[in-house]
């Protein structure tokens, strides 16, 4: 709980900061508490995920952007009440659904009953991986897996493409003054 | 004793994270942040403890290269303005 108030309170921060590189710093901060936070939740592997795509490698992409861009936020032009209301209707139907949910961490709500029994009884014999998750992952839903791993190969290969054009159009540029 | 210590080290981060809201200049803002990263190895470390699950401190080791790796990339930033900043260019040139 201490550390949800934590993050409220970083949230709050990165919204009203306006130097964009103390946002970037705070980012990195919210990664840090999120994965402490996820550890606690005994969610190792997400945990490390987050702090290793959250803390480590976008505070350098962003950092990169800065490079490029202007490092101050603009103040707005005119306060426009209208997102808010938007925002706090839906903030409060979303909150309105999750009180119809099982409470947290039950194990015998319906999620848990569907094909995750014969996860955890399986596994072993009918994958021989010792740790479940990974099992689950890398053998009973292999394909979603593999999907999701063209997507990003893909996205890889996009952005590979799109440094070289730039460096080659350096180069030329270069060549061009000396 | 570890819930103590649990207590102490939250305390500790909500000090730190005060620092790196209110912190006029940038620098504040990146000790702090590398404060925080450290406190979480440490939180990582004793929650572990807590849970009788001392296998977490790999964990921490694994925070402790990023943590290490964030900050570095944020000092470059600053004292070079650039990233891919390279230090024989700079003797050509």
């Amino acid at each position: 709980m201490a550390l949800l108030t934590l993050l409220a309170a970083v949230t709050v921060a990165i919204v009203r900061q306006r130097s964009l590189f103390g946002v970037v710093v705070l980012a990195g901060i919210y990664s840090f508490l999120m994965a402490t936070l996820l550890i606690a939740l005994d969610a190792v592997d997400v945990a490390m995920t987050e702090a290793s795509v959250g803390a480590g490698i976008s505070t350098v992409l962003l950092l990169a952007t800065l490079h490029l861009t202007k490092t101050t936020e603009m103040s707005p032009i005119n306060r426009n009440w209208l997102p808010l209301l938007v925002v706090l209707i839906v903030g409060a139907a979303v909150v309105w659904g999750t009180l119809s949910l099982p409470p947290f961490g039950v194990a015998d709500s319906v999620v848990h009953q569907h094909v995750a029994p014969r996860y955890l009884a399986q596994s072993i014999v009918e994958t021989g991986v010792p740790n479940v998750v990974t099992s689950v992952l890398a053998d009973y839903r292999s394909y979603d897996t593999l999907g999701e791993t063209t997507v990003i190969f893909t996205a890889g290969i996009g952005v590979l493409l799109l440094l070289r054009g730039l460096r080659r159009r350096d180069d030329i540029g270069g060549g061009g003054e000396s | 004793m570890f819930v103590v210590a649990t207590a102490a080290v939250l305390i500790t981060i909500a000090l730190a994270l005060t620092r790196a809201i209110l912190g006029p200049t940038v620098f504040d803002r990146v000790l702090a942040g590398n404060t925080i990263g450290s406190l979480a190895i440490l939180l990582l470390a004793v929650v572990g403890f807590l849970t009788g699950r001392p296998e977490f401190l790999d964990i921490g080791l694994t925070y402790g290269l990023l943590n290490l790796i964030g900050t570095l990339a944020v000092l470059k930033f600053f004292r070079h303005g650039d990233l891919a900043y390279d230090v024989e260019e700079e003797h050509k040139s």
